[in-house]
């Protein structure tokens, strides 16, 4: 499409593809968006399963701000704080609130690490946080080594306007999806031949789109490796404090204290948007061990501060002790019995997923539903699933995984009861597929013997099934 | 320091700027009624403080958006998980609303075609990232705020060339120095993608003349480039000859729906109008639909707090309020920008002339020792340590004259204000007794005092020009 005189005026970034929403990943989305499920309103439409939000706590947090009223600047209590508030732009933030946000990272860590206070940088979300470490440490067309699958958003983050590129390294189900040091000097090596500078690792821990989480010595290994590079480790923890089962999270805040290594390489993303359920609030936190990432990111966070508003009722929650304890472990246990509910449920239909112990989503095994394992019939599958089964789910390609016929589900982001209608849906869709699988299999037989042989498709076909002139074709004929 | 950026270690974030200097000595050594009366006090910020109680006010009478509830129900939830870069629907409406109040609704403003960002910082970063490549430029009118350096250059990697303003017409635009930046930028073989104006002008607090305005919009329609006009000073206008925005001038001219149209964009924030820099509240408005596309999906690296939006949102449809606040504020602005300017005369001072802002652009030339950049910062470092005011000086802002100095006067209370004004009485009178000034020109040299002053302050104009400092 040639750019009209005015298109040309823009820069390319304004008109490239970068950002990214023209991928699959959104198709879900738009479908929901046109069609969303309501018990009562719209029992028919789409769940939305493809959102990776937390929103099992809101009781908690609701009930600790009608309980602290200081902490609103609105509120008659705390309206005298308004003028203070309302005027204070400071890029370091408030001291209170950094040393509160200190804290529960500390705490979310189980207290085995604590957190310098003045190394805690805002930025809008962990998107803005990710963009901005991406512009601390490397320059246009320099790389990052991403392990895949991975969030999809991480090109637009990471890359879009930092025109820093990334290099999955791909992992896959024969070993669990776990990132070995082989496949990072591979495509390390690679990226070498190709003339690509590479500047670092940017890893997801606990893991989306997987839910897992990042075992020591793999943890201890890639420390190691970016040491023995001298490269640096972006470590985007984001779900730290989503974790709900065994084995229980390691930070690469932990494993920095018990082997030597360069601090000036480790950095850390946080934020509050999937620990706390509160993505509206753009809470982004940078924490670097390098004093050079922590002046430069500092000064970048003018473009993305969190609103005064935001850090003042967030210092007060943060700090109450007995709140976060509280919070901490009751979600802990919400997301547990939801992961359980949900993946039970699965299981009841034949359906595996990726064993997890963190998140807010589970990694589904759908690879004996494709016709082909190929991208297109995951394609097709998960179009089905949206417009059939009525479900956003999102298809594994969107986090260019390599193996087709991963989806990844998303259990937090709704009640009970729509979990149900979920899993009734997809009970109801398998018990349909293997009907028809058992009914095509049968029709194959049956052109078989009426026509000459012709070869079935390799996914119908298993080593167990009989020939066409088997004993149990002719009975059934 | 190899592994980082060239970002990282490069220092075009401007901090090492003098501007920024002067708040780091105001920081080590603050003002304070109380606990440090002779402490410096602020005059390099830029912040309206004159109307918080009529907010105090207003959130005392609407506890609903305080307590996160709307009809007595809670919303919480909703706002915690609302993360959509169109932003809040009820927000956007008000916020354009709003605007349009302040232009006197000469001009409305449709809320698809308003991008929201943390602050106006992130918005005019937003607009250079869709509008020009590395290397490419964009045209600003000299003086400047400081922080462009920052927020237009550091991570964008798009050139700043100054169109030179001089005081010769009141710091006016003029056709001779747009083509004469523009020529610049074609010999450093920069392409200029650009025109940005700050309307109300930071650091002169005047606004656009009708006349500046047109020959702004006739200059990138011939050229075909862009121009961005920062408004974000738009609610502080407080006299005559008031304010027009850019809008106005193009529909004026039948602009509507023309190329032109789509090549101008405003930066708004709330930031200077409302007095509320905490709350990140900044907007991009652009006709050109491409342009909001991708400055939306940009916004998604600086979103405003949905918690500030569900506030101001109810704030800013309560129309009452608004008309109110914009007239009081207006008032209250005037009241103190003339408190400061009399008290300058009185001290034998002279401002520009000027109907907004919170600042007064204040003629010291007279008491520069040379009229140089040197001696520029020789006054301001006496200002900040021996005065104990901290002001910014001209040079931080990119004037080409030496001797000019921005003065804030809405971050402070009455008697704070007349302090500083009588500190620099003070300093003024001591300053032309002891011969600092350039009419009495200081030198170790005692047998120069016996000159006439005539013969000093010609041999010192020959000798000490010196090349701009930047």
């Amino acid at each position: 499409m040639a750019l009209s005189k005015n298109q040309q005026l823009l820069s390319k970034i304004a008109t490239n593809d970068r950002h990214g929403e023209n991928s699959p990943y959104f198709d879900g989305w738009k479908a929901y968006d046109k069609n969303p499920y309501h018990p009562i309103d719209n029992p028919e439409g789409v769940i939305q399963m493809g959102l990776a939000e937390n929103q099992l706590c809101f009781d908690l947090i609701q009930k600790w701000i009608r309980r602290n009223p200081k902490a609103s600047i609105c509120t008659a209590e705390g309206v005298h704080e308004f003028k203070n508030i309302a005027i204070f732009q400071d890029y370091n933030g408030f001291k209170e609130f950094r040393q509160a946000v200190a804290n529960f990272m500390g705490k979310a860590r189980g207290g085995r690490v604590t957190f310098d206070p003045t190394r805690i940088v805002m930025s809008g979300g962990a998107t803005g946080a990710n963009e901005t470490v991406m512009f601390c440490l490397a320059n246009p067309g320099d790389a990052f080594l991403v392990p895949s699958p991975c969030y999809p958003a991480f090109d637009r983050d990471c890359g879009w306007r930092t025109g820093v590129q990334l290099i999955p390294v791909n992992c896959d189900s024969s070993n669990n999806f776990l990132i070995t040091k082989a496949a990072l000097e591979a495509a390390y090596e690679r990226a070498q031949q190709d003339h690509i500078n590479v500047k670092g690792l940017i890893i997801a821990n606990p893991s989306n789109p997987l839910g897992t989480v990042l075992d020591r010595d793999t943890l201890r290994s890639l420390v190691s490796f970016i040491n023995e590079k001298k490269i640096h480790l972006v470590s985007d923890e984001i779900y730290a404090a989503s974790v709900f089962s065994t084995p229980s999270f390691v930070s690469v805040s932990e494993i920095i204290e018990e082997m030597e290594c360069d601090r000036d390489l480790i950095h850390i993303v946080y934020s509050l948007s999937k620990d706390m359920g509160l993505p509206g609030f753009r809470v982004g936190i940078v924490y670097s061990y390098n004093d050079a990432v922590v002046n430069c990111g500092r000064k970048m966070s003018s473009f993305g501060l969190v609103s005064s508003q935001t850090q003042h009722l967030l210092a007060s929650m943060l700090s109450d002790n007995e709140f976060v304890d509280n919070f901490l472990k009751e979600n802990s246990k919400r997301l547990a019995k939801r992961h359980s509910m949900f993946t039970k449920g699965l299981e009841k239909v034949g359906i595996a997923c990726l064993k997890s112990s963190a998140g807010l989503f589970v990694w589904m095994d759908l690879r004996r539903l494709l016709k082909e394992q190929t991208l297109e019939s995951e394609m097709n599958l998960w179009r089905v699933i949206i417009n059939e089964v009525k479900l956003n789910v999102s298809p594994g390609s969107s986090f260019h995984c390599s193996e087709p016929g991963w989806f990844r589900v998303c259990f937090a982001n709704m009640d009970d009861d729509t979990v149900e209608v979920a899993l009734e849906r997809i009970r109801v869709f398998v018990e349909k597929q293997q009907v028809k699988s058992k009914r095509k299999f049968q029709n194959n037989l049956n052109l078989k013997l009426s026509y000459t042989p012709r070869r079935y498709d390799e996914s119908v076909m298993s080593p167990h099934m009989m020939s066409p002139r088997s004993p149990l074709v002719r009975a059934r004929t | 320091m190899r592994h980082l950026s060239t970002k990282a270690t490069c220092n075009s974030h401007g901090q090492d700027s003098s501007y920024f200097l002067g708040w780091e000595e105001y920081e080590k050594n603050p003002y304070d009624e109380v606990q440090n009366p002779k402490g410096i006090i602020q005059m390099g910020l830029a912040e309206n403080q004159l109307s918080f109680d009529l907010l105090e006010l207003w959130l005392e009478k609407n506890p609903e958006p305080a307590g996160f509830k709307r009809d007595g129900k809670s919303i919480f939830r909703e706002l915690a998980l609302f993360q959509d870069y169109h932003g809040l629907p009820a927000f956007k409406k008000a916020l354009v609303e709003f605007m349009a109040e302040i232009r006197g609704n000469r001009v409305s403003f449709d809320p698809n075609h308003m991008v929201l960002t943390a602050g106006a910082t992130s918005a005019n970063e937003t607009l250079m990232f869709c509008l020009a490549e590395p290397g490419e430029a964009f045209l600003l009118p000299t003086p400047y705020y400081p922080g462009f350096d920052r927020d237009l250059k550091w991570r964008t990697g798009v050139e700043i060339v100054p169109i030179h303003c001089t005081s010769s017409n009141d710091f006016q635009i003029t056709e001779t120095a747009l083509e004469a930046a523009y020529h610049e930028a074609q010999q450093r073989n920069l392409r200029v993608k650009g025109v940005l104006v700050t309307n109300p002008s930071n650091p002169l607090g005047t606004t656009l003349s009708r006349s500046e305005l047109n020959l702004l919009i006739s200059f990138i329609t011939t050229k075909g480039i862009h121009l961005i006009s920062d408004e974000i000073y738009s609610g502080t206008v407080f006299s005559s000859p008031g304010f027009v925005s850019v809008m106005e001038v193009l529909k004026d001219r039948n602009c509507d729906e023309t190329e032109v149209w789509d090549r101008v964009h405003i930066v708004n924030s709330l930031s200077k109008d409302l007095g509320l820099p905490g709350f990140r509240v900044g907007a991009i408005y652009s006709n050109d639909d491409m342009v909001v596309a991708a400055a939306t999906k940009m916004s998604s690296f600086g979103l405003m707090s949905s918690q500030t939006q569900y506030l101001l949102s109810a704030l800013l449809s309560d129309k009452k309020f608004t008309k109110n606040y914009i007239s009081e504020n207006q008032k209250r602005l005037k009241k103190r920008q003339n408190m400061l300017v009399m008290g300058l005369k009185r001290a034998g001072i002279s401002c520009l002339k000027s109907n907004a802002g919170l600042f007064c652009w204040v003629n010291m030339r007279h008491l520069l020792r040379s009229d140089t950049f040197e001696a520029e910062m020789e006054l301001w470092k006496k200002i900040v340590y021996d005065v104990r005011l901290n002001i910014s000086p001209g040079s931080s802002c990119h004037c080409t004259e030496p001797g000019w100095f921005r003065v804030c006067f809405a971050n402070m209370t009455e008697e704070t204000l007349d302090l500083a004004i009588q500190r620099l009485k003070d300093f003024v009178v001591e300053h032309t007794a002891n011969g600092h000034s350039k009419s009495n020109n200081s030198s170790k040299n005692s047998k120069r005092k016996l000159l006439p002053k005539w013969v000093l302050r010609l041999s010192s104009r020959d000798r000490d020009h010196e090349p701009d400092e930047r």
